[in-house]
C-alpha cells in the first residue's frame, strides 16, 4: 500500500522537516497510524526492543513501534500494580483510549513485565496478541534454526490478519526497504560520532524515532532528504565532552530530559530505540530463503541490550566497545524507573568503568517525567568537573 | 479410629520434610567448607534430571534467599546488596543472594557453596541477570535452556503437532549441549541408565505432588496450601530425581489419603475456602497466614504450587524407553506450564473453582516479581467479569519488609471476610 501518512515534509528547511518529526514522535494521537488507517491499511503494533518488521512490511502492514507515549495512563493504570515500569502503562493506555487501533500486537520475552503484556492485552482485545519468543539462549547451535520457524509462525498469523500469503519475493522486496533504512540509520549515527555539533541528541532521536510510526519507505525518503542537509548545516563545534547514552533500550527518556543532557555534552553514540539498529548489518540472503537469513542476522550479527544474554556479547565489554569506538570521554549510564533488567546493568556497568576510572554519571528516567533543573545541574558539575580536572 | 496410627500420620510429611531440608543444608554446609561447587538452579526447570546423572550438588538460589526472609534476617542481606549499588526496586532474592556470594556463602541456616555451573531456564527472565552475576563474579559456565511459552492464551500445542514438535527439537538440542558441558564439567561420561534411574524418581514425584494437590479438594481441607504446602514444594525441587525424594511423596499421599478417608483436616476450623495466586509474604510468613485462619479461612489452592514446582503440578510421567526425547517434551510441557500459570492463574481457578469449593482469591502481588504479579489486576478483572468468585488484592513483598504493612493488611483482610460473611448469610437466607 502506497501510502504517505507524515505532513508534506518535502522541500521544507532541515529545521522544519525536524519539528515535523517531533511533532510526530510527541503526537499522542499517533495521526500517522490513523491516516494509514483510513486508508484501508492493517496495523501490527509490537512492544520494544526487536521485531522483524520486514514480515509485516512483507504482508502489507504497518509495523507500528510502540515505545510508550506522553499520555496519562488513565485506564491502564487498573490494569497493573504499583511497581512497575511506565511504558507498559502508556502502550497499553495507547489502545484502551482508542489513540490506536490496531489489528495485531506482539510483544517479546525482554522482561518479566514486557511477557505479561501479551496476556493483559489478549484479556482486552479480540484481535491476535502474541509473544514472538525470540531466542534467549543464542549460543545454541540450534537457536537459528528455531528463530526461523518461529518467524515462518508468526508469519501465519499476520498472514491470517492481513488477508494475504507473503511470498519470498515480497520478504526480499521488505528486507531491501529495511536494509536501506538501517544503512541510513547508520550513517545518522557516524555523523553523530565523527562530527556531533551537526545534529543534538534529541533531534537525531526524533529522526530516527518517527521511523516507527510511518511507512518505511517514507522514512527512507526523510532520511535520504535529511542527511546530506545535516552534514551541509553551519553549526559551529563547541566545547563540549562527547558521551555515550547507556539505558534508552526500551523505555524512552523524555525528549526535554534529552535536550538537557544535549546542553552540555555531545552524545556521539546511544542505545535509544536500539531495536531499529539492532542488526548490525545488510540481512543478506543465503540461499536458504529470507527467513532464514533473518534469522541468521539478528543471531549472530546483532548488537547487544540488556535484555539478550549472549556468551558472545558480555555487556560491559560492549559498552566498553560502544565507547571506544565512539572516542568519548565519559558515559551517562541510566535507567527507566522500575526497569529491573536496566537497573541490574547499571551496577555491571560502573564495575566496568571504575576498573579504569572512565568518568560516568548514574541516573533514572521515565517517560512522563516532566523536571529536569535537577538532572541538568548535576550533569553540568559532572561535566565541569571532567573539563577542568 | 486408631490414634497411635493418627499421631504418626498427620503431620508426617512436613516433619519429615523439614528433617531431610535440614540435612540438605548440613550436607550444603560442609560442602562449602570443603570448597566445593554447586550447580546452581533455578525452581522453574532446574533440569535437575541431567545434573543429578551427573551427581552434581545443587543449590537454589530462590530457596536459600527466601529463608533469610522467613528468619527475619532478609534486610540484612539486602542492606548489603543495596550498599553495593543494587535498587531498591530489583528483585530481592537476587539482593540477598548476591549479599550471600559477598559473604562467603553466610546464611542462617549454614553456608552455602559457590557455583561451579549455573543452569536456568527463561521462566523467570531474572533467572537470566541472576545468573549472569555469578558468570562475572566466579567465571563459572552459565547455561540457559530456552523453552518457548505459549504465545496467545489458548495455542498451546502437544505432542504430535508441528509446532510442539520443533520446540521439542529445540530443547533437545540445548539438553545435549548441556549433557556435553556436563561432561566438560565433572570430567564424567554421561550414563543413559543412570538417568533413567533419575527419571524414574521424579516420575513417582511428579504424580505424588499431582495427587497431592487433587486430595486438597477434601473438605475440610488437608493441608494448608500456603504454609504446608510450601514445605511439599520444597521437597518437589530440592529432592528431585532422588530416592528420598520419591519416598517421601510416596509416604505424603499415603498421609493424605489417610486425613481424606478420616475425614480430618488442618487445625483450621474451615469456613472459607481460598485460592491464593501469587508468592507467600516471607517476611511474616506465618503471620500473613494467621490472618486468614482467624477468620477461618484457609488456603486449599496455590497457584505458587504450580509455577514454583516447575509444572510438575501436572503430573507428568517420562517415558523411560526414551529418556532423552521424553526429557525434552517433559521440559517443555512442565516448564511451559509454570509460565502460564503465571500468566492466566485465573483459568485454572476458573475451571477447577467447583471441585475445589472455592470462595474466595487472593491476590498478592508483590515488588520483587514482575512475572508474577505485572498482570495480577488485570487477571483479577477478568477473574470477577467471568465469574461472581470475591477476590482480594494485597500487594507487599516476598522478602522485603520495608514494604510489607501488616496493619494496612489485617483491615483488608479483615473486610474481605467481612464481605464473604455477609455474602454466606445473604446465600443462606436466600437473598
Amino acid at each position: 500500500m502506497n501510502v504517505k501518512v507524515m505532513e508534506k515534509w518535502k522541500n521544507k528547511s532541515l529545521d522544519d522537516i525536524l519539528w515535523l518529526c517531533q511533532e510526530t514522535v510527541e503526537d499522542t494521537e499517533v495521526m500517522t497510524v490513523k491516516r494509514w488507517r483510513e486508508a484501508g491499511g492493517k496495523v501490527l503494533g509490537h512492544f520494544q526492543v526487536y521485531f522483524p518488521e520486514e514480515i509485516a512490511h512483507a504482508a502489507g502492514m504497518l509495523p507500528m513501534k510502540m515505545f510508550g507515549a506522553p499520555v496519562e495512563p488513565r485506564i491502564a493504570d487498573s490494569r497493573f500494580g504499583s511497581y512497575l515500569c511506565s511504558i507498559m502503562k502508556t502502550c497499553l493506555e495507547q489502545v484502551l483510549s482508542e489513540r490506536v487501533v490496531l489489528d495485531m500486537f506482539v510483544t517479546h520475552p525482554i522482561c518479566d513485565a514486557a511477557r505479561n503484556l501479551a496476556p493483559i492485552w489478549g484479556r482486552n482485545f479480540d484481535y491476535p496478541c502474541q509473544i514472538l519468543y525470540l531466542p534467549q539462549n543464542p549460543n545454541s547451535s540450534y537457536s537459528v534454526q528455531y528463530l526461523k520457524e518461529e518467524y515462518e509462525r508468526i508469519q501465519g498469523v499476520i498472514e491470517k490478519v492481513a488477508g494475504c500469503k507473503i511470498s519470498d519475493n515480497d520478504l526480499s522486496n521488505s528486507i531491501t526497504v529495511y536494509n536501506k533504512n538501517r544503512t541510513l540509520l547508520r550513517e545518522l549515527y557516524d555523523i553523530k560520532r565523527k562530527e556531533p555539533w551537526l545534529i543534538t541528541i534529541n533531534e537525531a532521536y526524533v529522526l530516527m524515532a518517527v521511523g516507527g510510526l510511518i511507512p518505511k519507505e517514507e522514512h527512507n525518503e526523510i532520511l535520504g532528504t535529511a542527511l546530506p542537509m545535516i552534514k551541509n548545516r553551519n553549526t559551529r563545534k563547541q566545547d563540549r565532552i562527547r558521551v555515550v547514552f547507556e539505558g534508552g533500550f526500551c523505555e524512552q527518556p523524555p525528549l526535554d530530559m534529552l535536550r538537557a543532557i544535549g546542553r552540555s555534552c555531545y552524545v556521539v553514540d546511544d542505545d535509544l530505540l536500539i531495536g531499529m539498529r539492532y542488526l548490525l548489518g545488510d540481512i543478506i540472503e543465503n540461499g536458504k530463503g529470507p527467513l532464514h537469513a533473518m534469522a541468521e542476522s539478528y543471531i549472530n550479527n546483532s548488537t547487544y541490550s540488556p535484555v539478550q544474554h549472549d556468551l558472545r556479547k558480555p555487556k560491559e565489554k560492549m559498552l566498553r566497545e560502544r565507547f571506544t569506538k565512539a572516542d568519548a570521554e565519559a558515559v551517562i549510564i541510566t535507567a527507566a524507573k522500575m526497569c529491573e533488567p536496566g537497573l541490574e546493568e547499571q551496577v555491571t556497568y560502573t564495575q566496568e568503568l571504575d576498573k579504569d576510572d572512565t568518568p560516568y554519571f548514574v541516573s533514572e528516567f521515565e517517560e512522563n517525567m516532566t523536571s529536569f533543573d535537577h538532572i541538568e545541574i548535576q550533569l553540568e558539575t559532572f561535566v565541569e568537573n571532567i573539563m577542568f580536572d | 479410629m486408631n490414634d497411635t496410627l493418627k499421631k504418626e500420620m498427620v503431620g508426617r510429611g512436613t516433619r519429615e520434610g523439614a528433617a531431610l531440608f535440614r540435612d540438605w543444608f548440613q550436607d550444603l554446609t560442609e560442602k562449602a567448607k570443603n570448597g566445593e561447587t554447586a550447580a546452581y538452579v533455578f525452581v522453574m526447570g532446574s533440569i535437575a534430571e541431567i545434573l543429578r546423572t551427573f551427581d552434581l550438588p545443587m543449590v537454589f538460589p530462590e530457596i536459600h534467599s527466601l529463608q533469610t526472609a522467613v528468619r527475619h534476617v532478609a534486610d540484612d542481606y539486602l542492606n548489603v546488596a543495596e550498599d553495593y549499588g543494587y535498587s531498591p526496586d530489583i528483585c530481592g532474592y537476587v539482593k540477598a543472594d548476591f549479599a550471600m556470594q559477598m559473604q562467603n556463602g553466610k546464611h542462617p541456616m549454614g553456608q552455602i557453596p559457590k557455583p561451579g555451573i549455573a543452569v536456568l531456564t527463561n521462566a523467570c527472565n531474572t533467572y537470566l541477570k541472576w545468573a549472569e552475576i555469578w558468570e562475572r563474579i566466579y567465571e563459572v559456565p552459565m547455561v540457559s535452556i530456552d523453552v518457548p511459552a505459549t504465545r496467545e492464551a489458548g495455542t498451546r500445542t502437544w505432542p504430535g503437532d508441528d509446532q510442539f514438535e520443533r520446540e521439542k527439537k529445540y530443547i533437545k538440542a540445548q539438553l545435549m549441549e548441556l549433557i556435553e558441558i556436563c561432561e566438560d564439567h565433572t570430567g564424567k561420561k554421561f550414563d543413559i541408565d543412570r538417568l533413567r534411574e533419575v527419571l524414574g524418581h521424579v516420575n513417582t514425584m511428579s504424580s505424588g505432588w499431582k495427587r497431592v494437590l487433587e486430595l486438597n479438594q477434601s473438605r475440610p481441607s488437608l493441608f494448608n496450601a500456603l504454609t504446608d504446602g510450601t514445605v511439599y514444594l520444597g521437597m518437589s525441587n530440592v529432592f528431585r530425581g532422588t530416592p528420598e525424594g520419591a519416598e517421601f511423596f510416596t509416604r505424603l499421599v499415603e498421609e493424605m489419603e489417610y486425613m481424606s478417608a478420616n475425614g480430618i483436616g488442618t487445625l483450621t476450623d474451615e469456613k472459607y475456602r481460598l485460592s491464593f495466586i501469587g508468592v507467600p509474604c516471607y517476611p511474616i510468613f506465618r503471620r500473613f497466614n494467621e490472618m486468614f485462619t482467624e477468620w477461618g479461612g484457609s488456603f486449599v489452592m496455590s497457584s505458587y504450587l504450580w509455577f514454583a514446582s516447575g509444572g510438575s503440578n501436572l503430573g507428568f510421567q517420562y517415558d523411560l524407553t526414551d529418556p532423552l526425547d521424553s526429557l525434552s517434551e517433559g521440559v517443555l510441557i512442565s516448564v511451559r506450564d509454570a509460565m502460564d500459570s503465571m500468566f492466566h492463574p485465573e483459568l485454572t481457578v476458573l475451571n477447577n473453582s467447583k471441585e475445589y469449593n472455592i470462595d474466595g482469591v487472593v491476590y498478592h502481588p508483590i515488588k520483587s516479581c514482575r512475572t508474577t504479579s505485572a498482570g495480577m489486576a488485570d487477571n483479577r478483572r477478568a477473574l470477577m467479569e467471568n465469574s461472581d468468585l470475591p477476590s482480594l488484592f494485597i500487594e507487599s513483598d516476598m522478602m522485603d519488609s520495608r514494604v510489607v504493612t501488616e496493619a494496612q493488611m489485617k483491615n483488608r483482610i479483615d473486610a474481605f471476610f467481612e464481605g464473604l460473611a455477609s455474602r454466606k448469610a445473604k446465600a443462606t437466607i436466600g437473598v
